[in-house]
């Protein structure tokens, strides 16, 4: 049997454990290898070649734990003990991965705000709730908080006449002109018909100086108290903080409108405050350096606060240094559910095809589901033999019933049997999931879908994949995906041939409607999908002028081309950074080797690239040909904390904050949960609100009233 | 432009790709099954503890949740007709201290522990909003724009009466701007534009210098005011008044489309609604054909009026014509509205072709295999779809394609020639016993004369 592990030179090393263990104890190490390890560190296991397990060194300590707390046969406990003893040494080498801050913290600060802010209008109140918030809302209250603090009826707010006998009407809104005025008629209507009530309402994450306007202008300002509720950030997960703004995205932009600016800033404010100061920030974009200013003039203001800092280094990236990686489909687990079944502030609602039932179920994705946490980074491939795995140790779990006497059940009954049960309810909804979205998988033909995906990302037979484009518009399928792959052939391909970009097009409003002209009018303005410009001719000027000066010159060039026309110079970046893995050799999804893994082995997400190069190089230093490409505005700052404190080897030199500004996806998080693996260190995403293809498409639409 | 090199080749015959396959043919996929099997058949006693399962209501939503809650309300309005008002809830209320219920109170009444970290956040935050916010209002007035900026930024009363000349006004702009807070941006811009809305004649002005401008996204803005319109005529004339607008030339064709298609449909509608021909009695309508997108339109003519001559405004041959459908586009759409009526002598039609010998030929600008996944999904009968499965080119998707939709005939005669022994064993055991296809491997196997490969 061969046990292998990983090297912190990335070299695989194999511990052959000897033959002469009777095949029985082989099977009853493996279960044992393979129940402690996942967990703690995903085992890389495949039923295909049962007398191989790959080991992450991480799984040591579980390893030695399980060993002294469960009862192993003698044989198997010194085998055992013998692979621990070699993991050890690969395991010295690695870190332990620090601790996360605990951000539980955060829902009870917001929640205890807004017990606040309902006493500050005592007596019983209807409430009102924008839709957008009842899920956030769900994730750190409930009904019976809402009920003591004598909220009466809630209601969601639907830009409808109401329909209220309460005396006290209370709002939670986002800050939006359309409910602000929708509340100010309701008021009027009051007015009108003679009847007096009292009202508030509740501005969350803040409130906007254009919503207190409308207020005035419609003459019910001093009827209305406002308060603001500083709910600026929910914890998905242990690792996944949202701002839960998808708005962010399009206002900052497509609309150009900069409202969301401080309330990122004041979100890394509310961190800073709460789990300490930051040793090194850097970001790129216009918008990351914007949210830097603003957040650093807030700190400037408050006071200084000397905390052990929880985490020490902060990323601020903008959406729009990096749209590709969005743009693709996702083929790690969590981001396929998200693809297929759109997960809702962690929480997902799966159909009868899935729980083949009758009935809908609502399932909560995060670390505290066993089994959804040890597969939620996977490649969808690895699932199956996962799933089937665990199938199996069920299986053999709940047949240990078998023969037992009364004591013995008694036993098992009290604690087994609840934890099993569980595991079976989890596990039959996995199954069910993945097989559902196989089908529908299937049934796209997705496998056609991601070659034409995985050649424009190479830039292979491009002819091939726009005649493949142009047959899926014809056949009106999937709009959206339509436009995803469109916009996907303009950025690798820094825009259409004029040609191809009105044919394209033409073809596209013929199938899907010509009100899309807007939409395609948004998608050009954002630099999705364009077609090339006459200055587009200044690339190879560019080129023959760079034979003939030397580098340095060719760089202000390029700064003084690029001002002329934006580009997204993809193919420049991948070759750069080598985000396309060139080798011939086969990529074993089940042993990544980086983190092209989330989309197949055929593209690094570039966000991720990016964070991965500055933070190994402790900034942009020798990326300058990079940055110019992605059009500047980086940054990298030293922060306040103090230096003597900066350098302690603390756990929380480890944890890297990374804020998506404009939107993440789930398969950048697998990516960053990979790179944070291979480097000992821990991320922690911030992001304005989980997106991906459909989401980012959807906020571009623009083709009905 | 995208001319392989040799390692590219390389690469792409290699199967980097090859390892997985969204296939429900796959090994795979039969594995999960199979889990899916022994999953449901573990036996799980049926009393299910309370503890373990969320409780959810109908709707999937775990009852005590906010959003059920919320939906609790909804229905119960709908449901209490015989009132106007909504019942007053009378469960008792879980607050009984009323509003003496503070929220020091409810610190004590926790159970957890609070921890001091937590206990200072709490005091930097929550006295914060106790604090009256009304320092200092007298001299408001009299602050530079920074200050200003810097007080409505951190929601300090500040005043705008000052700022009254437009110089001032365009120095507050400035500082909004520099500050990147958007909120403060809209509410100084706000004050700068209600002095243009003012001045009727200014607004006029600047709205018309913007068209002038061209601005193209304006004149997009202006053209998308059509959605707002639920009447169809008034929709059309509205979509005509934007034929003079100063849109750029491509554009300008697509909303001359746009405006030519709704006209078209109109007139289709109004007939076709009170049509009695045979076709809309078998096939009664969905929908309306009003404001769909060109190819649904032309899928819609393709399935009521087809073979009608091109003088008409629906026939397919007219909107072929009229909105300059390629030859592709029309085919893929003939063929899926044809396929669904199931007219297969349609179908072959659509690609017959003869040659200078009068022979029939059958030809596509779409690939065969396309075709038949097309005709597949609309249930084509297999005798039709083994004609079409025999015209693909390329013999590995003909074989796949074979396979795929069971037509056996193919799949054995390519075999056959590929003098396959094994795959034609492997195959029979997938067919039923004695059935026509099994025999006919059968006598294949047999025959001696047949010089197999392996």
């Amino acid at each position: 049997m061969l046990i292998s592990y990983q090297k912190k030179n990335k070299k695989k090393h194999h511990h052959l454990i000897s033959s002469q263990l009777h095949s029985s104890l082989q099977k009853e190490l493996l279960q044992f290898l393979l129940e402690c390890c996942v967990g703690a560190a995903e085992p890389f296991y495949h039923p295909r070649r049962p007398h191989e397990v790959f080991l992450n060194p991480f799984c040591r300590p579980a390893c030695q734990h399980r060993c002294k707390t469960r009862s192993a046969s003698s044989q198997v406990y010194s085998a055992v003990q013998s692979v621990v003893g070699s993991l050890h040494m690969a395991h010295t080498e690695w870190k332990d991965a620090p601790g996360l801050p605990d951000f539980s913290l955060l829902k009870r600060l917001a929640r205890d705000q807004l017990i606040f802010l309902l006493e500050q209008l005592p007596g019983k109140k209807d409430l009102f709730i924008d839709a957008d918030l009842m899920s956030p809302l769900d994730r750190i209250a409930n009904v019976t908080i809402l009920k003591q603090h004598e909220v009466d009826k809630l209601y969601k707010v639907e830009l409808k006449p109401i329909v209220s006998s309460s005396d006290q009407l209370c709002f939670l809104i986002r800050p939006r002109i359309q409910t602000v005025k929708w509340i100010s008629d309701l008021v009027n209507a009051d007015k009108v018909a003679g009847r007096f009530r009292r009202y508030k309402i509740i501005f969350t994450p803040q409130k906007f100086y254009a919503c207190e306007t409308v207020l005035e202008e419609q003459g019910v300002y001093g009827d209305v108290t406002t308060d603001e509720w500083n709910f600026y950030i929910l914890p998905l997960d242990d690792d996944i903080l949202s701002l839960e703004l998808p708005e962010f995205f399009r206002d900052n932009f497509l609309e150009g409108d900069q409202r969301w600016v401080t309330t990122a800033g004041s979100a890394l404010r509310l961190l800073q405050s709460v789990y300490g100061s930051f040793s090194k920030v850097y970001g790129i974009g216009r918008c990351a350096k914007m949210v830097y200013e603003s957040w650093r003039e807030l700190m400037e203001d408050g006071e200084q606060r000397t905390r052990q800092p929880e985490f020490a280094k902060v990323f601020l990236v903008d959406r729009d240094v990096d749209f590709v990686t969005p743009l693709c489909s996702q083929v790690v687990y969590e981001g396929l559910v998200d693809d297929l079944f759109r997960i809702k502030c962690g929480s997902v609602e799966f159909g009868p095809d899935v729980t083949s039932s009758d009935k809908s179920i609502k399932v909560m994705l995060n670390s505290q589901d066993k089994v959804f946490s040890e597969i939620r980074n996977e490649h969808f491939s690895n699932v199956f033999g996962f799933l089937s795995q665990k199938a199996k140790n069920l299986q053999t779990a709940y047949d240990k019933r078998r023969g037992m006497d009364i004591q013995q059940m008694k036993a098992f009954v009290a604690d087994e049997l609840k934890g099993l049960k569980q595991e079976h309810r989890l596990l039959s909804l996995h199954i069910g999931a993945s097989e559902s979205m196989m089908k529908k998988k299937t049934k796209q033909d997705f496998q056609e879908l991601l070659k034409t995906e995985h050649s424009l990302l190479e830039g292979f037979e491009i002819r091939e994949c726009i005649t493949y484009i142009e047959e899926h518009i014809n056949r009106q399928v999937s709009m959206i995906d339509s436009l995803r792959l469109l916009c996907l052939l303009s950025i690798t391909e820094n825009g259409l041939l004029s040609k191809d970009y009105r044919s394209l097009k033409a073809q596209y409003l013929q199938s899907y409607g010509i009100e899309h002209l807007l939409t395609f009018a948004n998608l050009r303005q954002l630099g999705l999908l364009e077609e090339q410009q006459a200055g587009e001719t200044l690339t190879v000027m560019e080129s023959k002028v760079g034979k003939l000066v030397n580098d340095k010159t060719v760089g202000k060039l390029t700064d003084a081309f690029s001002s002329l026309a934006k580009k997204s110079n993809f193919r420049a970046l991948s070759k750069r950074l080598a985000l396309v893995p060139k080798s011939g050799e086969e990529y074993d999804l089940r042993v990544p080797r980086d983190m092209a893994y989330v989309f197949s082995g055929a593209y690094i997400p570039l966000s991720c690239k990016l964070i991965e190069q500055v933070l190994e190089r402790d900034g942009w230093t020798g990326m300058e040909e990079v940055t110019r490409m992605l059009n500047g505005q980086e940054f990298a700052v030293t922060g306040g904390s103090s230096s003597s404190e900066a350098r302690s080897k603390t756990d929380a030199q480890r944890i890297v904050l990374v804020m998506f500004l404009g939107g993440c996806t789930f398969s950048e998080i697998s990516a960053l949960r990979f790179l944070g693996k291979e480097r000992g260190c821990r991320f922690i995403v911030v992001t304005t609100a989980i997106t991906n293809s459909s989401r980012l498409l959807e906020a571009l639409l623009d083709n009905s009233a | 432009m995208t001319r392989a090199k040799p390692e590219d080749d390389e690469y792409w015959n290699s199967s980097k790709f090859k390892a997985f396959t969204f296939d429900d043919e796959d090994d795979e996929f039969s594995q999960l099954k199979e889990s899916k099997r022994a999953v449901n058949s573990i036996l799980v006693d049926e009393d299910e503890d309370e503890d373990d399962v969320e409780r959810v209501s109908w709707s999937g939503e775990p009852v005590g949740s906010i959003s059920w809650s919320v939906k609790e309300t909804a229905s119960s309005i709908r449901s209490g007709s015989e009132q106007s008002f909504p019942k007053i809830d009378t469960t008792p209320s879980l607050s009984k201290q009323g509003s003496g219920y503070s929220l020091s109170s409810l610190f004590k009444a926790k159970s957890k522990p609070v921890t001091e970290a937590f206990r200072k956040i709490q005091a930097t935050y929550a006295p914060e909003l106790r604090k009256p916010k009304s320092d200092g209002k007298d001299f408001v007035s009299d602050l530079s724009p920074e200050e200003t900026v810097r007080r409505m930024q951190k929601g300090r009363p500040f005043s705008l009466e000052k700022f009254r000349s437009l110089q001032d006004k365009l120095l507050l702009l400035d500082e909004a701007v520099a500050v990147y807070d958007g909120n403060v941006i809209t509410a100084v811009s706000q004050i700068l534009f209600r002095e243009l809305m003012a001045r009727d004649v200014a607004l006029r002005h600047y709205v018309h210098y913007l068209k002038e401008m061209g601005e193209q996204k304006l004149l997009l803005m202006h053209y998308k005011e059509h959605l707002n319109i639920k009447d169809e005529g008034r929709r059309r004339d509205f979509l005509k008044s934007c034929l003079s607008l100063p849109f750029s030339q491509d554009d300008a064709t697509h909303v001359q489309d746009h405006y030519t298609l709704l006209e078209r449909q109109i007139i289709i509608e109004a007939s076709d609604k009170k049509a009695d021909a045979e076709i809309f009695k078998k096939f009664p309508r969905k929908a309306s054909i009003l404001n769909m997108p060109i190819i649904t339109t032309l899928y819609y003519s393709c399935f009521y009026h087809y073979g009608e001559s091109e003088g008409t405004f629906s026939s397919p041959s007219n909107i072929r014509k009229t909105f300059r459908i390629s030859e592709k586009q029309y085919i893929l759409t003939a063929l899926g509205a044809r396929a669904k009526l199931k007219s297969w002598f349609d179908v072959d039609s659509l690609f017959n072709t003869k040659n200078w010998l009068g022979y029939t030929k059958k030809k596509s600008p779409i690939g065969f295999h396309r075709v038949v996944d097309i005709l597949h999904k609309n249930s084509a009968p297999v005798q039709v779809l083994q004609e079409y499965v025999n015209l693909i080119d390329d013999p590995d998707l003909k074989l796949s394609g074979a396979l795929k939709y069971k037509c056996h005939d193919v799949v054995i005669n390519t075999y056959r020639d590929l003098k396959d022994r094994q795959q034609l064993i492997v195959y029979r055991e997938k067919l039923e016993r004695d059935s026509p296809e099994y025999r006919k491997i059968q006598e294949l196997l047999n025959n001696v004369q047949i010089r197999w490969k392996n």
